[in-house]
């Protein structure tokens, strides 16, 4: 048997490797896909916490995140589409309208 | 199946999704072809539901699948498609101060993580004897359509309001003439 440890050890790491991805790439795409990322990694650790304590409610949780990511993940794309119509470039270096 | 050789056979089973997990990740976000990034997100993804699926979460396993590494995926790809994006240039190409602290931060938040778990790992449940029986369809719709019916109908709201709303931000505006102002 498995002990919780392991997944959530594999929640931590995955959760970092999205986390190092938003800070060290410059594709706003590619930033987007990190976000994913670390959602899918704290996911992982809610349906172990669930499934270990045997109760469904943190998979309901999941549920609930899954529908909350698909909407970011809308809103975010057209975001990105309508900043590059403006601007051509999704590089996030390169968008500084509001930079100060 | 004696029960040993049951164990043996899930712990190979983790290493081999953890494994396949960790290093689409890496792959993922050291690859300089965007597309390249969103496939290795796909194989990230569809490991991560293989994980679920040894939880015995299988409605989130499958749910995992058919909406990330469907719809989201070709949400990506699409919009990638759309973009013509040129390359990133590598970061590998120039050492800068950025990606040193990047890497260190993500180390030292890492270690955090690590240190805490350690730290609980008395207080970590032990495996439930229902956990057979918390990931099913019926066990999830059983709650889902009684206690959290009011989140579920939000649920809906939220997502007709972002699919308006990406409609919104998206649409192509046609350049206004100078009357019309």
């Amino acid at each position: 048997m498995i002990e919780i440890d392991w997944y959530l050890a594999l929640s931590a790491v995955i959760f970092t490797i999205g986390l190092v991805g938003v800070l060290i790439r410059r594709n706003a795409i590619v930033i987007f896909m990190c976000v994913e990322l670390m959602l899918n990694a704290v996911n992982l650790s809610l349906v172990a916490f669930s499934a270990y304590h045997g109760d469904v409610t943190g998979q309901i949780l999941v549920f609930f995140s899954l529908a909350v990511a698909a909407a970011e993940a809308v809103i975010g794309l057209a975001i990105i589409l309508a900043i590059f119509r403006n601007n051509l470039s999704v590089d996030i270096t390169k968008i500084n309208l509001l930079r100060w | 199946m004696p029960l040993n050789q049951k164990i043996r056979m899930e712990i190979y089973t983790f290493v081999l999704l953890a494994v396949l997990a960790i290093a689409s990740a890496l792959g993922m976000i050291l690859s300089k072809n965007t597309v390249n990034s969103a496939l290795l997100l796909v194989l990230n993804l569809l490991s991560v539901a293989g994980v679920y699926l040894l939880l015995q979460a299988q409605f989130l396993a499958l749910i995992q699948i058919l909406v990330y590494a469907g719809a989201i995926i070709v949400l990506f790809l699409f919009v990638i498609m759309l973009l013509n994006i040129d390359q990133e240039e590598s970061f590998f190409e120039k050492v800068r101060v950025k990606y040193i602290v990047a890497f260190l931060l993500g180390a030292v938040i890492l270690g955090q993580l690590l240190y805490s778990l350690g730290g609980v790992t008395d207080l970590l449940p032990e495996k439930s004897p229902d956990m057979a029986f918390a990931g099913t369809v019926e066990a999830l719709g059983d709650v889902l359509y009684t206690d959290y019916l009011f989140a579920f109908e939000m649920t809906a709201i939220l997502l007709t309001a972002a699919v308006v709303g990406a409609l919104m931000i998206a649409q192509y505006k046609k350049k206004k003439t100078d009357d019309s102002e």
